[in-house]
């Protein structure tokens, strides 16, 4: 019983406490530029205009692929907080982004095509740090399921810190924040128009947006979970990961795909082994 | 209760799409010169983006001729609605300095509707903003919305 209400919560609160980290994101960026920036609710603002365009797609499948992305993106979150399993939440987030990238396939269009391809190749990068996250925090807690991490009488960033930067560095990729904003970019100078996102437009791209939100709650799940133990670790924990990720977008350049791949992967690579080798020797 | 808030969005979220019919560069860049800092349009929660398919406010620079006119006219039509059409400089309005030219159409509205007229050679950037406040007005009259 209380596993549904915590499952009812988190579907509605999730998005809106993601816009509203929207919406302080954008803030503090144009802070970092010197100008003032939009309201905090410019977010919502924005999705409830998409939502009342008119709708026009170029095919069904991919007003389909909008809404299962949504669908992933919810499902993940509801199974964070209900304590499920990681490697279950995984798969859940990918199902939803394969999704998002065949929508944006679907289309001729070379700026969608293009976009698409990049994402795939984004997820390439983080989906297997992702893993070796996991698989480190289940071999600290010695189980996948979520709740296990509760149980812990210390917090993970003691024993696997090397991974939390691993996870970071997921994080930045999959919330497509410079240097890693390479499928899709809003800023003033854009190469590809929009990316993944070219042939989305209203509903659907607010669905896209609302997906996101889930997105950015998820991730920054993720991170609380390495300070497990008390409430407060927790928030400053996401609060300081948040402020870096919005520090580093703002301080980098886009880079490649293949810069992005070989240090993604390599990085993830050498750090859990080190983490690993060092959780051996305790 | 929904609608008003969707009508509140409209409002509060213009995303401009920018296009330059052959300008001489002028109007350009002073569009451009909103988004710096210094006028920061994006405090209005506008943001310039480069797909129609994602904009609500067409700015047009710049004279349109015979070559260009279907490319506006595709532009426009790829925008979903509802949608305004802002067009920018002496150019925009009514074809400028080049309004004689063997191959020039005139003004934007020869080609789609208008909705607000932004004149000036170049047009100053806090006319552009006014021009898009200005079609924010005429937007809200079209809801039937008070504040
Ligand atoms: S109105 Fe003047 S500044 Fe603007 S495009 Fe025409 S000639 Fe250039």
């Amino acid at each position: 019983m209380t596993k549904i209400i915590i499952a009812i919560l988190a579907l509605v609160l999730a998005p809106i406490a993601g816009a509203l980290i929207s919406g302080v994101d954008r803030r503090v960026t144009a802070w970092l530029q010197s100008r003032y920036g939009p309201p905090i609710l410019q977010p919502f603002y924005d999705v409830l205009k998409l939502l009342g365009k008119e709708p026009m797609v170029t095919n069904t499948w991919q007003a389909l692929c909008a809404y299962v992305y949504v669908v992933g993106a919810a499902l993940s979150v509801v199974l964070l907080f209900t304590g499920s399993d990681l490697l279950l939440i995984f798969f859940v987030l990918t199902v939803g982004a394969v999704f998002l990238v065949m929508g944006a396939l679907a289309s001729p269009s070379p700026y969608s095509q293009i976009g698409g391809q990049r994402e795939l190749l984004q997820m390439l990068a983080y989906e297997p740090l992702l893993i070796l996250v996991f698989a480190a925090i289940a071999m600290v807690t010695g189980s996948f399921k979520v709740s296990a991490v509760f149980e812990l009488s210390r917090p993970m960033l003691y024993d696997i810190p090397l991974m939390f930067i691993v996870l970071g560095y997921a994080l930045t990729i999959k919330l497509r924040k410079s240097p890693f904003d390479i499928s899709a970019c809003h800023h003033a100078h854009q190469e590809l128009v929009r990316g993944v996102y070219t042939e989305y437009s209203g509903p659907y791209l607010a669905m896209i947006e609302i997906a996101h939100w889930y997105e950015v709650i998820l991730v920054l799940g993720l991170c609380g979970l390495f300070w497990s133990t008390s409430v407060v670790g927790m928030i400053v924990l996401v609060v300081l990961t948040y402020l870096a990720e919005i520090i580093v977008d703002n301080v980098t350049a886009r880079l490649t795909w293949r810069w992005m791949l070989k240090s993604a992967v390599g990085m993830g690579v050498v750090l859990t082994i080190i983490n690993m080798l060092w959780l051996y020797a305790q | 209760m929904l609608g008003n808030m969707i009508n509140k969005g409209r409002i509060k979220s213009p995303w401009v799409v920018h296009f330059d019919c052959g300008s001489c560069n002028g109007c350009d860049i002073e569009v451009l010169a909103c988004l710096t800092p210094i006028y920061d349009i994006e405090r209005f929660g506008i943001i310039n983006v480069g797909n129609p398919k994602h904009a609500d406010v067409l700015l047009v620079t710049g004279t349109v001729n015979q070559r260009n006119k279907h490319v506006l006219k595709n532009i426009y039509d790829q925008m979903p609605g509802p949608k305004a059409v802002i067009a920018i400089g002496a150019c925009g309005c009514s074809g400028g300095v080049f309004r004689e030219a063997y191959n020039v159409v005139g003004g934007v509205d020869q080609v789609i509707p208008v909705d607000v007229y932004v004149p000036g050679c170049p047009a100053r950037p806090e006319a552009i903003i006014d021009g898009v406040v200005a079609a924010l007005e005429k937007v809200k009259t079209l809801l039937g919305m008070t504040a």
